[in-house]
């Protein structure tokens, strides 16, 4: 693998659509993995009490979904030099084997400075927008 | 109950050191389903650059929620964490955190603000090695929900 040059990307280059699916399996891999025991992300009953309509996937395991997109695109993760997403609606993620599934679509959205560019993602769940921003740069060679 | 203005600005001590394992790293890989070798194989790193492994964009919040909890912890901020939700989150990488690195996080408030009966609290988290070297700073921002 090798970064992604600059000058191979112009504005309105469109990253390639990642699917992924989410399972409650997923969900206790990522509480593990991150540290983040939250209870709304594996109890129905305790998400159910705090007015969620079930259990859903943690923010950030969804936030790193969408930045694989970036990586895998760039060709080295290391490129990433900002992230920032903004959680707009959760993640439901039901009790079975398909789980649910996030739909990330990438577009480069500005060319900057020093081979940097502007990524604008769009990540939804079931066709609903579940980050309402979600925007990387990343350093091309 | 409405976050004091007074509070941004509040900055907490440093976190105890935290070192970074290359088995930490691909475990937290693993659970985004990422396959790229830059997180597990030191060769395949080195030839993007690296010295070691790297770990995903997102690693960070594994220092950063510790830190975090600091403040949510805090008597002062006293809020009610089951009324929690993530609003917002950025990373601004000075250079991706590797394998090997002993980070000390710390934590400061950023911003306190209220819209429409919810309380926003931002939190700066800004990473280092022990040595003083900037490797990532996080912003928070959660959302205290206004009991109904």
């Amino acid at each position: 693998m090798s970064r992604l040059r600059a000058a191979d990307v112009v504005v309105g280059t469109e990253l390639p659509e990642q699917v992924s699916r989410v399972t409650r399996a997923d969900l206790v891999r990522y509480a593990g993995a991150s540290g983040d025991f939250n209870v709304i992300h594996w109890s129905d009953r305790v998400a159910g009490e705090v007015g969620l309509p079930g259990v859903i996937a943690h923010g950030m395991l969804t936030a790193g979904l969408a930045a694989r997109a970036v990586t895998g695109w760039a060709g080295d993760p290391g490129a990433v030099v900002d992230y920032h997403v903004r959680f707009s609606r959760p993640v439901v993620v039901p009790d079975d084997d398909a789980g649910a599934e996030v739909a990330v679509r990438g577009r480069v959205a500005a060319l900057l400075d020093d081979g940097r560019v502007r990524v604008d993602l769009t990540v939804t769940s079931g066709g609903d927008k579940v980050l309402s921003l979600a925007r990387a740069v990343v350093a091309l060679a | 109950m409405a976050l004091d203005p007074g509070l941004v600005g509040r900055s907490y001590p440093p976190s105890v050191v935290y070192e970074v394992g290359r088995e930490k790293i691909a475990e937290f890989a693993t659970a985004l389903g990422d396959p790229d070798p830059a997180y597990r194989d030191p060769a395949a790193a080195r030839a993007l650059g690296h010295p070691d492994v790297i770990a995903p964009p997102t690693f960070a919040i594994v220092l950063s929620l510790g830190a975090g909890n600091v403040v949510v912890g805090d008597p002062d901020v006293g809020i009610d964490y089951s009324r929690v939700v993530h609003g917002e989150q950025r990373f601004t990488h000075h250079r991706p955190v590797r394998a090997g690195d002993r980070l000390v996080a710390t934590a400061t408030i950023d911003a306190v603000r209220s819209v429409a009966g919810n309380d926003m609290l931002t939190t700066r988290v800004d990473l280092a090695t022990e040595d003083g070297e900037p490797v990532c700073t996080t912003r928070s921002m959660l959302v205290v929900r206004g009991a109904a």
